[in-house]
C-alpha cells in the first residue's frame, strides 16, 4: 500500500504559505528557530525541518514547555517562533502572558488551524476564542492574515517586528484575495474596495467572503466598502474612524467568536472616535462542529450570504 | 573550579575563614534581609525564603560566574528563581553580591518599587526572567539552556524550584524536554522543605519517590542536606562535571530555616504580616546585633 496523502497539506492553505516563508526566510534570519509540539506537517513548519534541520526544535506533545521555553530562547538571542494549533495556544496561554509579554520577549506564536476553517475535526479543534484571548494581553500583537500570498507578507513583517506576536494562519485551501504587488505593514487596515453605503471589515477567511458579499449588494444596488483588517491589535483606529465617518455603518466578520475578537477590536475604536451602527458576523457564542468548512461557513451563519444580511441589517440602523 | 568560586576562596583566605563558613555568613544576612523586608511590606512568603538561603548563598558566592558588572555579558552564566514567592531572598542575595542596592531591596513589594512580590526582568537587570507562576521559570531556564547549546555557548543555567512546584505538570513537560535534548549545562535545584502553602507534600499531593522520578526522566540525581554548605558546593561540582544529561540537586532543606518559631511550620509559608516584634525575635534568632537590626528595621 503506498504512503496516504496529507490531507490539505498541499494547495493555497495560510499554514502551508507560512511554512514554505519560514523556510524561504531562515537565511535572512540567522537567529530564527521554529520550536514544534509534534505537528510539523499540520503547521506548514515541515519546510523549515526539512531545508533547515539545525533551525528546526522538537518540543514534543508539551506546549506549555514549549510556549515558556520561547521566552528562555529569545531571553539568550534567538528568534524563537512557536508553532502549534490555535485551540493549543489557549493551553498554552498564560505562558504567553508572563514568559513572553510580560518578559517583554522577542518571540512569535504561530497559530494554524483556527475557527470553523479547521472542518472534519470537529468543535473541540475549531478555536473560536484566540483573537479574544490573546489580545487581552498587554504588549501582544495579533495578526489574521487574509491569504495565502498576505501570509507570507506578514510571515516576514514579524521577523522583523520587534515584541511578541500571535498569527494565526488557516488549515483550509483558501482562495487568493492578493495578486503579487500586494504589500503589508502591521497595524494597518487596506480598503479592498470602495463603497459609500457602509463598511465591512473583515480579517482571515472572512476577506474573500466579505469582498463576494459586497457583489451580492452591489446586486441591489447596495455600495459596501470593503476592509480587509489583517492586524486586530493595535487595530486600525483611523481607519475605522475613516469608514465609520465615511459611510455611516459598520459590519464586521471573522471566522472566531463574536464576542472579544475583530469585532470587539473594531466596535471599541468605534465608540471612541465616530460612533456608528454595527453588526457582527462570526459565530454566535456557540462552540463548532464537524463539517466541511463551506459547510460550516453557512450552518454557523458567517458565509458571504450572511455577511450581506447583516449589511442590510446595518442599514436599517443608520441614521 | 568556577571563577567566581577561586575568588571566593581568596577572599576566605584573607579573612582566615574557610569559604563554608564565609557562605554561612552569608547566608546569615540573607535571611536578616529577607525578614525585615517582608517586616516592612506588611506581607510576604517568609518559609520558604528561609529554606533557600543556603542555595543562593553558595550559586551567588561560589558557583556562577556573574558579576554585577557584567550582568548583560552573553558568557554569563544564568540563574531563575522559578518558586518566584521566594523573592525577597534573591533580592538580599542580589544586595549582598552588589547586584542590587540593599536598602532600595528593603521597599519590598511597595507601589513604584523594582522589587515586586515576585521577581520581573524589566525590572531588575540581574532577574533573569519574569517568574511567579510556578512551572514557568523551570522552562524558560530550559529554553535558556537549549538556546545557549545552539549558540555554542558554554554558560551554565540554574534554577531552583520549590518542591509543590513539582505538582505542576509543566515541570515534568520541561523535564521531558531537558533530558531529551540533553542539557547538561542546566542545573535544577529543588528546595525540598516538605511543606507547601497550604499543608505538608504528603497531605496535599505526594511527590515521593522524587529522586526516583528524576532519574527515569533521564536526570544526573544528587540529593543533599540543603543547609550543608560543603554538601552544596560538592553537588554543583558534580553536576558541572556531568555530560550528556541535565542534573537536579534535591536540596532537603527545612521551611523558615534559622528561625525557630519559623521552622517546619506552614503558617510560615504566608502570605504573612509580621509585627516588629516578630521579626526583632527572628533577627535575634538568627545572630543579628542590635545594630543590625536596627539597620534593617529602622529605615
Amino acid at each position: 500500500m503506498s504512503s496516504p496523502a496529507l490531507i490539505g497539506s498541499s494547495g493555497d492553505s495560510l499554514r502551508e504559505a507560512f511554512g514554505k516563508a519560514l523556510s524561504a526566510l531562515a537565511d535572512e534570519f540567522p537567529k530564527l528557530v521554529v520550536l514544534d509540539a509534534d505537528i510539523a506537517g499540520g503547521t506548514g513548519v515541515h519546510h523549515i525541518r526539512k531545508s533547515h534541520p539545525g533551525r528546526f526544535v522538537q518540543f514534543g506533545i508539551a506546549e506549555q514547555n514549549m510556549m515558556a521555553a520561547a521566552g528562555g530562547m529569545a531571553a539568550v538571542g534567538l528568534l524563537p517562533v512557536v508553532t502549534t494549533f490555535a485551540v493549543f495556544c489557549l493551553r498554552a496561554i498564560e505562558q504567553a502572558r508572563l514568559s513572553l509579554c510580560y518578559a517583554k520577549r522577542n518571540a512569535k506564536i504561530v497559530a494554524s488551524h483556527p475557527g470553523l476553517d479547521v472542518g472534519p475535526d470537529g468543535g473541540s479543534a475549531q478555536c473560536l476564542e484566540d483573537l479574544a484571548a490573546f489580545r487581552a494581553i498587554p504588549g501582544m500583537t495579533v495578526i489574521s492574515p487574509a491569504d495565502a500570498t498576505e501570509t507570507m507578507l506578514a510571515t516576514r513583517a514579524i521577523l522583523e517586528f520587534d515584541g511578541p506576536v500571535y498569527m494565526r494562519t488557516g488549515r483550509s485551501p483558501a482562495p487568493h484575495v492578493f495578486g503579487e504587488d500586494h504589500s503589508f505593514e502591521i497595524g494597518k487596515g487596506r480598503i479592498l474596495r470602495d463603497g459609500g453605503d457602509l463598511t465591512i471589515i473583515a480579517c482571515g477567511a472572512e476577506v474573500a467572503r466579505a469582498l463576494a458579499a459586497a457583489e451580492i449588494l452591489a446586486a441591489d444596488g447596495i455600495d459596501a466598502r470593503v476592509v480587509n483588517m489583517a492586524t486586530i491589535k493595535p487595530i486600525d483606529r483611523e481607519l475605522v474612524a475613516r469608514c465609520a465617518r465615511e459611510t455611516g455603518a459598520i459590519v464586521t466578520a471573522e471566522d472566531h467568536n463574536i464576542h472579544g475578537g475583530l469585532g470587539g477590536a473594531v466596535a471599541e475604536a468605534l465608540a471612541a472616535t465616530v460612533p456608528a451602527p454595527i453588526e457582527f458576523v462570526g459565530v454566535a457564542d456557540i462552540f463548532g462542529s464537524s463539517g466541511e468548512p463551506e459547510e460550516l461557513a453557512y450552518a454557523y451563519e458567517i458565509a458571504a450570504p450572511f455577511i450581506a444580511a447583516a449589511a442590510r441589517k446595518v442599514l436599517k440602523r443608520k441614521k | 573550579m568556577r571563577v567566581s568560586l577561586q575568588r571566593s576562596v581568596t577572599d576566605a583566605a584573607a579573612t582566615g575563614q574557610s569559604l563554608e563558613a564565609r557562605l554561612e555568613a552569608v547566608a546569615r544576612r540573607i535571611r536578616c534581609h529577607t525578614l525585615a523586608a517582608i517586616f516592612h511590606a506588611g506581607s510576604g512568603h517568609p518559609g520558604g525564603a528561609l529554606s533557600c538561603a543556603d542555595l543562593l548563598a553558595c550559586l551567588y558566592g561560589a558557583e556562577m560566574n556573574v558579576w554585577p558588572h557584567g550582568i548583560d555579558d552573553p558568557a554569563r552564566d544564568r540563574f531563575v528563581l522559578s518558586k518566584g514567592h521566594a523573592a525577597p531572598a534573591l533580592y538580599a542575595a542580589g544586595a549582598e553580591f552588589g547586584f542590587c542596592d540593599a536598602r532600595d531591596a528593603l521597599a519590598l513589594r511597595k507601589l513604584g518599587s523594582k522589587f515586586q512580590g515576585h521577581p520581573h526582568v524589566l525590572d531588575l537587570p540581574f532577574v533573569e526572567t519574569s517568574t511567579g507562576s510556578l512551572g514557568q521559570g523551570f522552562s524558560v531556564a530550559m529554553g535558556m539552556a537549549l538556546g545557549l547549546k545552539l549558540q555554542r555557548n558554554d554558560a551554565r543555567v540554574y534554577a531552583m524550584l520549590g518542591d509543590g512546584e513539582l505538582q505542576e505538570g509543566e515541570v515534568w513537560e520541561a523535564a521531558m524536554a531537558s533530558a531529551h535534548h540533553t542539557l547538561d549545562n542546566l542545573c535544577i535545584l529543588i528546595d525540598y522543605n516538605k511543606l507547601q502553602s497550604d499543608a505538608a507534600n504528603d497531605s496535599i499531593m505526594k511527590l515521593e519517590p522524587l529522586a526516583a522520578k528524576w532519574r527515569a526522566f533521564g536526570w544526573a540525581v544528587a540529593e543533599i542536606d540543603g543547609h550543608d554548605m560543603a554538601a552544596i558546593l560538592s553537588a554543583f561540582r558534580d553536576a558541572a562535571a556531568t555530560t550528556g544529561m541535565p542534573s537536579v540537586i534535591i536540596a532537603h532543606t527545612v521551611k523558615g530555616k534559622g528561625v525557630p518559631v519559623m521552622e517546619n511550620v506552614p503558617a510560615w509559608h504566608g502570605s504573612v504580616k509580621m509585627t516588629r516584634e516578630q521579626t526583632q525575635e527572628a533577627l535575634a534568632a538568627l545572630g543579628a546585633s542590635t545594630e543590625e537590626s536596627k539597620e534593617l528595621l529602622d529605615v
